[in-house]
């Protein structure tokens, strides 16, 4: 590879770019969201039944008070999408967090190590892989609800969703990593480290770990827009987020029941802001895979 | 070759038991089986011979084989919600669940796998570009948002298709179909659409991943050394081997798309197992939600160990050994 | 071979590469090449000289980025259009037969023998199935595979090495072309079958009258194969005529230093030929290490002895049902390296020799035996610590690419207190790097900003890091170029010479362990056949298996002998 097509791959497309700034934008919304919305949809006192399901501020019946409209028990849809995609995107974050941290410390012993390690691993997780992310995740809401009263309230939700989420999560990181730790393991820097008599977790943490991590950052990335998606999909369900502290997707299950009457935008402005959301996360992800594949890079 | 087999026989009986352990252990601690039982006046004289006779004061390993027996005879215990046994209401809803799956999968495959090709073959070129991008957002746009996208426009707007429901359906003994009638094909389409489209880009994206690698691996190299057409080389040498792992990832693919069912049965209100099986969660009908955690184990572990052993039987290197 | 018209004629091609938009790389400048019918003309050179791209110039496989700027080509006389950047009107297959390095890829899995060797004919020549499958069947049986009938429903995994590059040329004969381009065809296979198979090629060409473009690195097998031979360099011809001249007697200092460097096997010589790298930094950092070493008490010289060593692979399987199937790699293995000995164990892929590597160096645990170093057992659990140190093959994964080349050496220093300080580490470091010959200041950068050799000298000097008393190295030059393994040879003497570090040398190549060891042991399938001094071993090989694999080996000893006699310099 010339230098100048070395140079080629480092420019990054427009698209990707565009994408990151809008990851970035959503997350600072996000995260500041008690500072910049208008109202705060936390807090019931302040809502008005009066002010329920108004159309969005360019409609005809729209109320300049309210950009995107309101619920339909009159909250403010732009406040409540705000404090909505924080509550997703701490969740995913979340989830994502717990899983890779679990799953490549799992991934990096069973590489390593081998053996009953390995084996033990690896068959835990091939029963949690024969059960669909969203089912296992509904069963552990499930049972949690079953079990625990406040499972359901403001407080625990995020939590078990969490857990729920990366429970299934975590075993692709541990897969990804274990395969990459025994391909590493074999390389001759990785036996060197042996022959001079390095210690196993400072061979595993010093040398192994910064050469497995790439893969890992691609799938976390991949997986937040997942993490998201799934928690929006439990909220969706009813088992996610309660309705007096909505994420998007529980602010898409209060809207689906009005679509039929002909009120929109409390389905349509959260569905739009998750898909983008995603996407985007989605457009970055794709393309720090191609650009992590040393495959794809070598042949440019 | 038979040890292969063996081998995966014995690992997915591994797999199927611990899924019936973990329903064991839902059946059995996730809220009070007495409780929900017996009548809210009962004596605690009552509840101890309820106890006695739902056998809870045995062992746990007797419990637990005693409840795999009972699981393997199809006696999945009776409904909290409904008092009707879970086995009967299961049977009901599987045909309207096995339904949208199958039309979902066809689609998937007979979609995914041609533009999935069409995408390897000519990877910078502006179609493969489009469907790539097109591909995102497909994977970007969760389940419930397209259904509600559609019904929204076919339904609410277009009045074209019906939002829910399976329309009419023909009973053929334990089985009831969609197929026959008019509006039983028209309440299909929606949500059809619905779930196939996530695993539509999903096996796309592989079919084109696999068929990138495999035009540059050195027996296509050498095949155009020898100046075999294009065409052959695309279409009778690449696309076999790039198929050889699409066939494992479509076992996966049913395994979800079972489990997807539920959020499209939501969407539209179809009276399959997932919708059950959303009803249970809302009620705490633990028998319920451990009998469709079984089944659904089930499904995947058998369809993984057909998949598996077509598998074996398509590859020459695992069909023939060594000679 | 006059007389005839040329199957190849190259004249001034040019090959570029890059994107339409950058400046284009020429990998191929102005080379001129003829090949007659029957003659087998090898091209040589080393890595990136360009030689693997005039192959695929003519095979039409120039990748999307590879164009033909320049030149002319004629195959048997036909003008091919080059304007187009590619070769316009060869048709791959019936015009130009290709033979690829490695058997083992270049077929497809999921097809038959008779489906791949068959599909070419089919198309170009229009056969049936059954007239393509009766000639199939006499391919396969001029290129010498046994029981053709059976042969042809099998499919590839079924076949051996030999027996798959063997039907990879029948695929390349198959359509009778005149020109067959083989590239390294035989670099991926053992000793023995790379004789049959450069036989194979000699006798198709002698019979059939294809002319064969053989590329290789390998002088030997030009040597004993090629009539003409064409010495390559940063993508530009230097030298080019007949095998005996070339080698015998090459004129550009160039060929005559890559001839040079080629170490010879049938007589030991005190160094390998190669420009000299030495200046005065190396020589007083090799001495401020040998100082560290001689004070070093564990630095002692040691010595290792293997007794009854065995090494199974496979074994338990946690499945019932299952069988374990146990290969034994490494069966009743003893021997023992003196103090300040180097010591050669050679065989064949698959010997077994690199298991006995690994259990030395504490990577595998033996089944059964015993390993001492300096008495005391070092097998197993129990490792040799910074006793016993290892050179790899490969350079490029042997350093860790996320470590700077300085930390990488400091590590064990550090790791075993052998510095005060960190800083004292890192002046330990920056002297290694210098007694290996390269500059203090590499230890700021990476792995990849070094080449091969660069690398390798990087690796040995980490292994000298611990201070060892014992050094293994395992095929430490297969991957380099030639003249980069005179280098990294010489540089392995020297230490041993300086240091007195005893050393385990592990080799595939006869030459090469001539050339290094004292003593050395012959491996055949997990057992030593034969242990004996160097010379005795090459002067009288006493085991059948020693003396095929010394008949064996491709060399340049036919033409220097018959340089010697006609008297002139031997350049060695």
């Amino acid at each position: 590879m010339s230098a100048a097509t070395h140079r080629r791959r480092w420019r990054v497309p427009l698209s990707v770019t565009a994408a990151a700034a809008i990851v970035v934008l959503i997350i600072l919304a996000a995260a500041l969201a008690p500072w910049v919305s208008p109202y705060n949809p936390l807090d019931i006192g302040s809502f008005d039944l009066m002010n329920a399901e108004l159309p969005p501020a360019f409609m005809v019946d729209g109320d300049w008070r309210f950009l995107l409209g309101t619920d339909n028990q009159g909250r403010d849809l732009f406040s409540t999408m705000l404090y909505g995609v924080r509550i997703s995107i701490v969740i995913g974050g979340g989830a994502v967090l717990l899983a890779s941290s679990v799953g490549v410390v799992l991934g990096l012993l069973a590489g390593y190590f081998g053996g009953w390690v390995d084996m033990l691993v690896m068959r835990v997780g091939d029963v949690i892989l024969s059960l669909p992310t969203i089912l296992l995740a509904l069963l552990i809401s499930g049972i949690a609800r079953a079990s625990f009263p406040n499972a359901g309230t403001a407080q625990w939700a995020p939590v078990i969703l969490v857990g729920a989420i990366a429970i299934h999560e975590w075993v692709q990181y541990a897969r990804t990593v274990r395969a990459a730790t025994m391909v590493e393991a074999r390389k001759d820097y990785v036996r060197a480290t042996r022959v001079i008599g390095l210690p196993g977790l400072r061979i595993m943490a010093r040398h192994i770990l910064p050469n497995v991590l790439s893969p890992v950052i691609v799938i976390a990335t991949i997986n937040l827009a997942g993490a998201v998606l799934t928690e929006a999909t439990l909220s969706f369900l009813g088992v996610g987020m309660p309705p007096t502290y909505p994420s998007l997707g529980t602010l898409i299950r209060i809207g689906n029941d009005f679509v039929f009457s002909g009120i929109w935008w409390i389905v349509a402005f959260p569905a739009v802001l998750l898909v983008i959301l995603v996407l985007s996360v989605n457009v970055v992800g794709d393309w720090l895979r191609d650009y992590f594949n040393p495959m794809r890079r070598g042949r440019s | 070759m038979f040890s292969a087999i063996t081998s995966r026989l014995a690992q997915a009986l591994l797999v199927m038991l611990a899924v019936t352990a973990i329903a064991f252990v839902m059946f059995r601690y996730v809220g009070d089986p007495v409780a929900m039982m017996s009548r809210e006046d009962a004596t605690p004289a009552e509840k101890a011979e309820l106890r006695h006779s739902l056998g809870l004061d045995r062992p746990v390993l007797v419990q637990f084989g005693s409840f795999v027996g009972r699981v393997a005879q199809g006696d999945l215990g009776m409904s909290f919600r409904n008092q009707r046994p879970v086995a009967t209401l299961m049977a009901e809803r599987l045909p309207a669940t096995m339904e949208l799956v199958i039309v979902a999968t066809i689609l998937s495959l007979a979609i995914g796998i041609p533009t999935g090709v069409l995408c390897a073959l000519h990877p910078e070129g502006r179609t493969a570009r489009l469907i790539q991008t097109l591909s995102l957002v497909g994977i970007s746009v969760p389940t419930f948002v397209t259904g509600i996208a559609l019904i929204l426009l076919f339904a609410v707007i277009l009045h074209w298709l019906p939002s829910f429901g399976r329309g009419d359906v023909v009973h053929l003994g334990f089985w009831t179909t969609g197929f026959l009638t008019r509006s039983g094909l028209e309440s299909l389409i929606l949500p059809g659409i619905t779930l196939a489209l996530y695993q539509l880009t999903l096996i796309m994206r592989l079919v084109r991943a696999e068929m990138i690698d495999v035009l540059d691996s050195d027996y296509i190299r050498f095949a155009r050394a020898r100046g075999l057409p294009a065409r052959d080389i695309h279409f009778r040498l690449a696309l076999r081997n790039a198929l050889m792992p699409v066939v494992t990832i479509t076992g996966l693919q049913i395994g979800s798309l079972i489990a997807f069912a539920i959020v499209t049965e939501t969407v539209f209100q179809w009276p399959g197992m997932g919708l059950l099986f959303i009803q249970a969660i809302g009620f705490a009908d633990v028998p319920v939600m451990a009998a469709y955690l079984l089944f659904v184990g089930f499904m995947f572990v058998a369809i993984n160990m057909i998949v598996d052993i077509t598998y074996t039987l398509i590859d020459p290197r695992l069909r023939t050994g060594r000679t | 071979m006059s007389g005839a018209p040329a199957v190849l004629v190259i004249s001034g091609l040019t090959v570029a590469y890059g994107h339409p938009d950058d400046p284009p790389v020429e990998a191929v400048t102005g080379v001129d090449l003829t090949i007659a019918p029957g003659e087998i003309h090898a091209l040589v050179g080393e890595s990136g000289a360009g030689k693997t791209t005039v192959g695929n110039a003519l095979m039409g496989l120039l990748g999307a980025s590879g164009r033909i700027t320049a030149g002319e080509i004629h195959i048997g006389g036909r003008p091919v259009d080059t304007r187009t950047g590619r070769t316009e009107g060869i048709t791959p297959g019936r015009d130009v037969g290709a033979i690829f390095q490695d058997p083992m890829t270049s077929l497809n899995p999921l097809f038959t023998v008779e489906s791949q060797l068959g599909e070419a004919m089919r198309h170009h020549l229009g056969l049936s199935r059954a007239e393509a499958r009766i000639r199939s069947l006499e391919l396969l049986r001029a290129v010498g595979i046994p029981e053709p009938e059976r042969r042809l429903s099998a499919y590839p995994h079924q076949l051996s090495g030999g027996q798959r590059q063997r039907v990879v040329i029948a695929t390349a004969l198959s359509c009778n072309p005149q020109l067959i381009v083989a590239d390294e065809p035989t670099t991926a296979l053992d000793v023995s079958v790379q004789a049959q198979i450069l036989r194979l090629i000699r006798a198709l060409a002698d019979e059939r009258r294809v002319g064969v473009l053989l590329v290789t690195h390998n002088m030997g097998v030009v040597a004993e194969t090629a009539d003409r031979v064409s010495i390559m360099l940063r993508g530009r011809v230097v030298e080019t005529g007949p095998v005996d001249r070339v080698l015998g007697r090459p004129e550009h200092p160039y060929a005559r230093a890559l001839i040079g460097a080629v170490p010879r096997i049938d007589v030991k010589s005190e160094r390998l030929a190669t420009p000299s790298e030495e200046n005065p930094a190396a020589s007083d950092a090799r001495n401020a290490v040998r100082g560290r070493m001689r004070a070093d008490p564990a630095s002692a010289s040691g010595e290792l002895a293997v007794e009854h060593l065995c090494i199974d692979y496979g074994g338990a399987s946690w499945l019932p049902g299952r069988k374990a199937r146990v290969f034994r790699a490494v069966d009743d293995v003893s021997f023992s390296v003196r103090p300040g000995e180097i010591f050669g164990l050679v065989g064949e892929s698959g010997c077994g020799k690199t298991s006995v590597a690994n259990a030395i160096a504490g990577l595998l645990a033996p089944t059964a035996g015993r390993i001492t170093l300096s008495g005391k057992p070092i097998a197993g659990r129990r490792r040799a610590g910074r006793a016993l140190q290892m050179v790899f093959q490969d350079p490029y994964s042997a350093l860790n690419p996320r470590l700077r080349v300085r930390t990488a050496l400091a590590e064990p220093i550090v790791f075993y207190r052998l510095a005060t300080s960190r800083a004292a580490a890192a002046e330990d470091a920056a002297i290694l790097l210098e007694a290996v010959g390269l500059d203090r200041t590499a230890g700021a950068r990476f792995p990849h900003a070094f080449s091969g050799g660069q690398r390798q000298r990087i690796a040995i000097a980490r292994a000298l890091a611990p201070r060892p008393s014992f050094l293994v190295c395992d095929e430490p030059t297969s991957s380099l170029d030639v003249s980069v393994q005179a280098q990294i040879l010489n540089l392995l003497k020297d230490l041993r010479d300086l240091t007195g570090l005893s050393m385990l040398f592990i080799s595939h190549d006869l030459a090469v362990i001539r050339q290094m060891c004292d003593r050395i042991a012959v491996m055949q399938a997990g057992r030593i056949v034969e242990l004996a001094d160097t010379e005795t071993l090459f002067a009288t090989p006493q085991h059948a298996y020693t003396r095929e694999l010394l008949s064996l080996v491709p060399t340049l000893d036919r033409i220097a002998r018959r340089a010697a006699e006609q008297g002139a310099p031997s350049n060695g």
